[in-house]
């Protein structure tokens, strides 16, 4: 087996150790798709996923390409409308574990998969929110993953999809500086973001370098952040993965490559 | 109030039902969560030409990326605009972004705040309320997204507004000639976009006798007396699927970032896949034989329940 540990390989199974058996999560398309079947194929074999497709406790038998794949449906406990998923799944408060990402992020958590640039006339038209925005409102906590460099953590976002800790962007809003419970959000908004270089957690309502992973400098992350980041007094170096986990994320998570 | 559509045989040819149905101008839903997404109904849309449109649907997909490369759409509406798990939708980004030479107009709200407004449509209410889009810009991109003081608590909600498309063309597993409709996997907003809809255009994969329907009546979706037109399309989603009748085409999705990517390749595919077949049928054989041997679903069957009494 190749020995190289590859970033999206690391960020997979950094993810996965988050997840706790039986926990409720709403899993995203990508990265944390394999970090939910990872933990389900690993210490967390009854992880209760829920695709916003409709899929409540999801036992898919390959990986999904999309959110909305027909073995998400197959041997899954339930099958609801989207109607029942936002309103009385998600707004209801049943999820405890939301998973985001996008094309910008600030210190507070906020994220951008709107545009970059100006919304009316913009650089980049990015897909928008889909569920991100609700997600982000109403999920006990949220764990963010994303690579790091100066334009996607930014020190501030062009545009807020999906709200953080605390309002923030270029962009004028009558929410700017207000924080979660100024906005009466309730879900508990952003724990962690796991990222190629290590991870971060929201300390005092901001991003905060709490993990590198071995081989990886302090230095490496502030050249790949946009703001002057914070770095914990207790600092720990993640070591590399075990290469069995590796070896199940290639072999049989995602044995096409579809995210790796 | 509405009338029934009480016509016990609705049957027609997929030509008819968008002709009688589709006009230039019109508020078009055309439903499915990934699953059920009848690309046979908007390519025929886009052989007859018909302009204007204001096409709604949570996620574009490649099936309105297409009605946008023919020229067919005047307005989105929507939540979220991607190739899912693969990329972009190349002819929304080429006529969205600040480079683009003639743009379309945009109406964009959340997944949830889509679902809302189809729930409010169902509902016969103006409006729907949900707890959503504080501390983002969302709201403040769209001024239709607005804002109620619950009476009971003084809590301040976000509001979106009915939609009541003109036309709705929703697939289904089975239905009726009357358009009693069956579903099973995923239900997307398919019932509420049907009741919320002035038309509705039902697609079948088969049509049955109303006996198979009264024999399962928890899995009818949507009654016929909200139908216009049955169509029978059978295999009329792909490259999107039919839970027990075809697997998505994930290939085809994953191929379609190259194909959208370049205007030419984008035309070369509409000229032979859409222009060059006149009906389903003919695109199917076009595509030959591999491709239902590929994607016929493999059987799984469930055993049922009994509802006597």
């Amino acid at each position: 087996m190749d020995i190289e540990i590859k970033p999206s390989e690391r960020m997979a199974i950094r993810a996965s150790r988050e997840l706790q058996n039986r926990e409720v999560v709403f899993v995203g398309i990508g990265l944390p798709n394999l970090a939910c079947n990872l933990a389900r194929a690993t210490h967390a074999p009854e992880l209760y996923m829920i695709y916003e497709s409709g899929t409540i406790g999801t036992l898919p038998a390959r990986l999904p390409v999309s959110i909305g794949d027909p073995t998400l449906v197959t041997d899954s406990l339930a099958i609801v409308s989207q109607a029942d998923i936002f309103q009385s799944y998600l707004q209801g408060g049943l999820i405890e574990v939301g998973f985001l990402g996008g094309a910008q992020l600030d210190r507070y958590g906020n994220i951008n998969t709107t545009v970059i640039g100006d919304y009316d006339n913009p650089k980049i038209r990015l897909p928008g929110s889909g569920g991100a925005c609700e997600i982000a409102t109403h999920s006990q906590r949220v764990l963010l993953m994303m690579r790091m460099s100066p334009k996607s953590f930014v020190e501030k976002c062009d545009f807020v999809t999906s709200p953080g800790s605390r309002m923030a962007s270029s962009r004028p809003s009558r929410y700017l500086g207000k924080t979660r419970s100024e906005l009466g959000l309730p879900g508990g908004g952003p724990t962690k973001a796991i990222t190629d270089l290590g991870v971060l957690e929201v300390i005092d309502g901001e991003l905060t370098l709490t993990e590198v992973y071995e081989g990886v400098t302090i230095d490496q992350v502030k050249q790949n952040c946009g703001w002057d980041i914070r770095i914990a007094t207790n600092l720990s170096v993640t070591p590399d993965p075990d290469p069995k986990l590796v070896a199940l994320l290639r072999t049989k998570i995602d044995p096409e490559n579809l995210y790796l | 109030m509405r009338k029934p559509k009480l016509n016990p045989d609705k049957l027609v040819s997929m030509r008819e039902a968008i002709q009688e149905n589709v006009k230039p101008g019109s508020e078009l839903y055309l439903e499915g969560f990934t699953h059920l997404i009848s690309f046979a109904a908007a390519h025929e849309i886009i052989r007859q030409g018909i302009r204007d449109l204001t096409a709604v649907r949570l996620t574009p997909d490649l099936v309105y990326d297409q009605l946008i490369e023919a020229g067919l759409v005047k307005k989105l509406v929507f939540s979220w605009a991607g190739n899912p798990g693969v990329g972009s939708l190349h002819a929304l980004r080429r006529r969205s972004q600040k480079d683009s030479a003639s743009k379309i107009e945009l109406e964009e709200y959340s997944h949830f705040g889509m679902v809302a407004r189809t729930l409010a449509g169902s509902a016969g209410l103006p409006f729907w309320t949900l707890k959503n889009f504080e501390g983002t810009h969302i709201e403040e991109a769209n001024p239709k997204i607005k804002s109620v003081i619950c009476p009971y608590t003084g809590q301040r909600f976000a509001t979106v507004p009915a939609v009541n498309p003109d036309v709705a063309i929703i697939h289904v597993q089975r239905a009726d000639k009357e358009g009693n409709s069956q579903v099973w996997g995923l239900m997307g907003t398919q019932k509420e976009v049907a009741f919320a809809s002035k038309r509705v255009i039902i697609v079948a994969e088969e049509i049955v006798d109303t006996s198979v329907i009264r024999s399962d009546p928890n899995r009818t979706l949507i009654p016929g007396i909200l139908v216009d037109h049955v169509v029978h399309e059978p295999w009329g989603c792909h490259p999107s699927y039919a839970q027990g009748y075809y697997d998505r085409d994930n290939d085809f999705y994953v191929k379609w970032e190259e194909i959208s990517r370049d205007p030419k390749t984008y035309q070369d595919y509409l000229n032979e896949f859409v222009f060059g077949v006149k009906d389903r049928q003919a695109y199917l054989q076009k595509a030959g034989s591999g491709l239902i041997d590929r994607l016929r679903a493999k059987p799984r069957k469930c055993e049922g329940v009994d509802y006597g009494y």
